[in-house]
Formats: C-alpha cells, sequence, structure tokens
C-alpha cells in the first residue's frame, strides 16, 4: 500500500498527516503561551499568539502556592506505588504465565475494568477509621490498584513469550526457583518491566479521583494542587498554565523518551490483550 | 524450606498479589454492597440503619439518577464512535511514507498521557467565553460566541469534544500497529482485479482489522463509560445537572451529600453495568473467533 506513490498525492499525505497533528498539539501550544503571560496579557483577546518570555507564573507557583512539595508527594506516590506494583505484580504475572492460572488472570482483568469510585466509599470509611487519610501509605496502596493490575496484564504476555529453557538450565545448576526468577528470568525482562513500570508511573502521577480523597495537607498530590486553582475567586490563568506545564512536562519528557516502549505497551498489551 | 517454596511456587508468587486485590477491592465492593442496603451519612454517632431495597428503589425514582444513565450513555456512545472513526481515518493517512513518522507518532502520544486534571483545565481556558480561543476563532468567522462549558446545551458537546481530542489518537495508533502487520497480498490481488481504493478498503482492510479495531473499541468504551477526570476538572457536573453522569453523580452523593447509603445503591448499579458491559463484549468477541 505504502510503495509507489505519486508526489503529489505525497506531498497532500504529508500536508493531511501535519496539519491534523498540528490540531492535536493546538492544546499544547496554548497552555504554553499562556503560561508565559501576565493575568492582563490574557485578558486582552487583541494579541492571542503574543510571544513572552517571561517566567513569573513560574516562580509564583513555587513560591506562592508551594509547588515544590506537591511535586515531592506526586514523585512518592507514584515511584512507591510503581515499585510496591512490581514486587507483588512480577511475580504473579510470571506465575499466571507460566502455570497458566487462568482464574486469577481473570481477577487482574476485572481489576482493571472496575470502576475505581465502587471503592471509594470503603476505602475512605476504613482509612479513616486506620488514621491513614493523609498519609502516603493510603495513597500508595490506593494507587497500587492501578500500578499493580496493569504491570501485571502487560507482563503475562510477555513472560508467555520467554524462552523457559533458561530458566530450567538455572535450575539444574541448583537455583531455587524464586532465584531462578531473580537471577535469570527478570534480567532478560527489561524492555517488558521498563514498559509497564514506565506507564504505571504515568497512570500514578495523573490519578486524580483516588487522591482527591485520601489526600490531605500534607500529602497533596500534583492534580489536586492544580485543581484547586478553580477554588479561588479570580482565576490566575497564567499560574494555572504554568502549573499545568509542570505537572505534564515530567509525564511528556517520559513519553519522548520512552515512545518505543509505550507504543508497544498501550498497543501491544491491547491487540493481545 | 526452599523445597516447600519450589514446590508450591504458583501460590507463593501469586497469593501476595491476590491478597491484595482481595483486600483493596473485592472486599471493599462487598462493603458497598452491604452498605447499599443501609441509610447513613457516614456519622459515628448514628450507626448504619437497614432499610432492605429503599435505595434502590428510591434510586429510580430519582430524575437525576435516570438522567446520569443517560447523559454516561450519550456521552460514551457519541464520543468513541467519533473517536473510531478520526482513529480508523488518522491510523490510514499516516500508514504511509511519512517523513518523521516516528516524531510523529511520538507527538501523537501527548494528548493520551498527559494528565487529565491538566487537560481539563487547559480546555476550560480554551472554552472561557470572554478570553478563551475557541470564542476568539468563532469571532473571525462571524459566528457569535458560545457558553461551551457552562451552556446547558453544549456542555456536552463540548467534554465529547475534549474525550476525541484526548483518545483519538489511541485508536490511532492501535489501528496503525494492526495496519502495519496486514498481509500484502490480497491488496495485490484486489488491484489486479481493479478494486478501486474504497473497495479494497472496505472489503480487506476492514475485515482484517476487525480483531484489532475491536479491543480498541473495547478498551476505549470501558474507559469511557467511567470517564471522571475530564468533567470533574472542567464542569463539576454542571451547569446544574447537565454534565452529571453517573460516575459523577456517585461522588456527589456520597461526598458531597454524604447519602452512603444511596450512593451505594448508585454505585453498585454503576458497578453492574460496567462489568457486565464489558464482559458482554468480551464474550462475544471470544465468539467471533478473536483471540482475548
Amino acid at each position: 500500500m505504502s510503495e509507489k506513490q505519486s508526489p503529489i498525492k505525497s506531498i497532500f499525505t504529508h500536508f493531511g498527516v501535519y496539519f491534523v497533528l498540528f490540531l492535536f498539539l493546538l492544546p499544547f501550544l496554548w497552555m504554553l503561551l499562556a503560561s508565559f503571560k501576565t493575568q492582563v496579557q490574557i485578558l486582552n483577546t487583541e494579541k492571542i499568539f503574543e510571544i513572552t518570555a517571561n517566567f513569573n507564573n513560574y516562580i509564583n507557583v513555587f513560591k506562592e502556592y508551594n509547588f515544590l512539595s506537591f511535586i515531592w508527594n506526586s514523585f512518592v506516590v507514584a515511584a512507591g506505588a510503581t515499585l510496591f506494583g512490581l514486587i507483588l505484580g512480577l511475580p504473579a504475572a510470571y506465575s499466571i504465565a507460566k502455570f497458566k492460572q487462568q482464574g486469577f488472570g481473570l481477577l487482574i482483568l476485572v481489576a482493571r475494568i472496575v470502576p475505581g469510585i465502587s471503592f471509594l466509599i470503603p476505602w475512605f470509611i476504613i482509612f479513616s477509621k486506620l488514621q491513614l487519610i493523609d498519609t502516603y501509605t493510603s495513597l500508595i496502596l490506593s494507587h497500587m490498584l492501578v500500578t499493580m493490575p496493569f504491570i501485571i496484564w502487560v507482563m503475562i504476555p510477555f513472560f508467555e513469550g520467554l524462552p523457559h529453557e533458561l530458566e530450567e538450565s538455572a535450575r539444574v545448576d541448583g537455583c531455587s526457583i524464586p532465584g531462578a526468577f531473580v537471577k535469570v528470568m527478570l534480567p532478560i525482562s527489561g524492555p517488558g518491566i521498563v514498559t509497564s513500570s514506565i506507564l504505571a508511573f504515568i497512570f500514578s502521577w495523573n490519578n486524580f479521583m483516588f487522591s482527591l480523597i485520601l489526600a490531605g495537607d500534607n500529602t497533596k498530590t500534583l492534580p489536586i494542587a492544580i485543581f484547586n486553582f478553580l477554588s479561588y475567586s479570580e482565576i490566575n490563568w497564567g499560574g494555572l498554565m504554568a502549573a499545568s506545564v509542570i505537572i505534564t512536562a515530567p509525564v511528556l519528557v517520559i513519553a519522548l523518551f520512552a515512545q518505543r516502549y509505550i507504543i508497544a505497551g498501550l498497543t501491544g498489551g491491547s491487540v493481545k490483550g | 524450606m526452599t523445597n516447600w517454596i519450589d514446590r508450591h511456587i504458583k501460590w507463593v508468587f501469586t497469593l501476595p498479589a491476590v491478597l491484595f486485590v482481595g483486600l483493596m477491592m473485592v472486599m471493599p465492593v462487598g462493603y458497598t454492597f452491604w452498605l447499599s442496603f443501609h441509610e447513613w451519612s457516614m456519622s459515628n454517632v448514628t450507626p448504619p440503619l437497614w432499610v432492605a431495597l429503599d435505595n434502590y428503589i428510591a434510586l429510580f425514582k430519582d430524575e437525576l439518577f435516570l438522567k446520569s444513565l443517560w447523559l454516561m450513555f450519550y456521552f460514551t456512545i457519541v464520543a468513541v464512535l467519533i473517536e473510531t472513526v478520526l482513529g480508523v481515518g488518522i491510523a490510514i493517512l499516516m500508514n504511509q511514507n511519512i517523513v518523521g513518522k516516528g516524531v510523529v507518532k511520538t507527538l501523537f502520544l501527548l494528548p493520551m498521557v498527559a494528565t487529565p486534571v491538566a487537560v481539563g483545565l487547559i480546555w476550560v481556558l480554551i472554552y472561557e467565553p470572554n478570553i478563551g480561543i475557541a470564542n476568539i476563532f468563532l469571532s473571525k468567522l462571524g459566528i457569535p460566541g458560545q457558553e461551551w462549558l457552562t451552556s446547558q446545551s453544549l456542555v456536552m458537546p463540548s467534554l465529547i469534544f475534549i474525550d476525541v481530542w484526548e483518545w483519538t489518537p489511541m485508536i490511532a495508533l492501535i489501528v496503525l500497529a494492526g495496519l502495519v502487520s496486514l498481509p500484502k497480498d490480497p491488496y495485490e490481488a484486489a488491484m489486479i482485479d481493479g478494486a478501486t481504493p474504497w473497495q479494497s478498503f472496505t472489503k480487506i482492510t476492514l475485515p482484517l482489522l476487525k480483531p484489532t479495531l475491536y479491543s480498541a473499541v473495547l478498551l476505549r468504551m470501558i474507559d469511557a463509560l467511567k470517564t471522571f477526570d475530564i468533567i470533574y476538572a472542567t464542569t463539576q457536573g454542571g451547569p446544574g445537572t447537565s454534565s452529571q453522569t453517573t460516575n459523577i453523580y456517585g461522588y456527589v452523593l456520597g461526598f458531597q451529600y454524604f447519602k452512603i447509603g444511596q450512593a451505594s445503591a448508585l454505585l453498585m448499579i454503576f458497578f453492574i453495568i460496567v462489568l457486565s458491559i464489558s464482559i458482554f463484549t468480551i464474550l462475544l468477541r471470544k465468539r467471533a473467533g478473536v483471540q482475548l
């Protein structure tokens, strides 16, 4: 299909693809432009594409709105949820793949499908009783319900594709099964682990609903912090857009560097299911 | 000890994860189910009161609940339909020799990996009636400005537009991956037989693409039913209750009005709807001979 194109058709195709891409990126450009503007400039609709290099919004976001602590909170929660998701998820995925434990596989699939809001009320009640509201513990535990099923879901087909002879030979050399798993299987699973970790981290970093209920003043994560911008009487648009840049930038950078893995993780996971 | 672990390895490896899901998901859903037969306002003084099916009966008499169901299905069906058509179109456009295809694909990922709350807030600014680019663009065309997210009639289409922007790339990238792996022979045969491009699209591409498309649509549909972030971040279900989907209504009932029993009943119904639609489509897909 892709060979033998007339030059005119090729020009149209290129124009079409880049135009569509431009439309999809427009909101980000808009966010970036606004993040460098003062409130007065934003309210003036005459010169919307004015480019300014004014970092005051960014400085304010850190100084007045204390974003450094929200970034730290988001990072701790996402890293913790990913790490513990891997610790619980990798052996489970391996076992489900190796022993064809389809019942457990189904349970994990259900965990990915069930709406998060159906356990939000019990979580709130139970974590309140345990006095774990507004702690990293409750946030990490809740986010793990996002990261772990996803990690397992991506890793099952990955482990199924690995050659099991390697494990057998390690076993002959006297390794226990957990030993062989850690020393032999995990090192050759790098790409799968990277894919699932990156996406799990992004999902946790982006999570809004769980943090809305479980986070408090001490553990407020970035999505909650920028959502709070709306509650001020006059919305500080420049600050809000600078905050949006700060929260999306890490995700976008990760996505740019790991795009190969991410496309495989999102599409491979779903095409194979 | 090592021997014992090795013999029971399939339990040693899976039990922690399964226990975790049991504790964090199965048990809480059971608790929600129990609460749905009670009346309670999360107070420490008055314990939950058994009311049998009252919460469920009240829900089906509650116009807001019925409206929220309608809004949820309306949002899901329209959004996923548009995303599928656009996604397939974009994928076909991209499945050609394009300079810088890798970069294009990467940049296409950005809407779906960007933080949804931030995405919502960017669109709040875009839709802002006085200073947003949406109305500035319309005024250049000589069309009067709209209220978008604060208009009862436009709020759902405006939200669907955000969802389409956010998720069309996912369908496009999944379909593109499917297109790349299609066999070349049928197309050559069709060309020899003098088929038009449209004929080879409908007679060859679409049927071969069906499994891929099915997975993409299924995934997207399950997520669309559960959409929370962009709606809550932009309108919180408003203006009034014009964009209050079932998910949002459940949240409002539970965490703003503290009607725990009624919220739980709603969440059980929502849970059953999402789960049964998912299971139904997965089974259909299996019957169609597609590997899960």
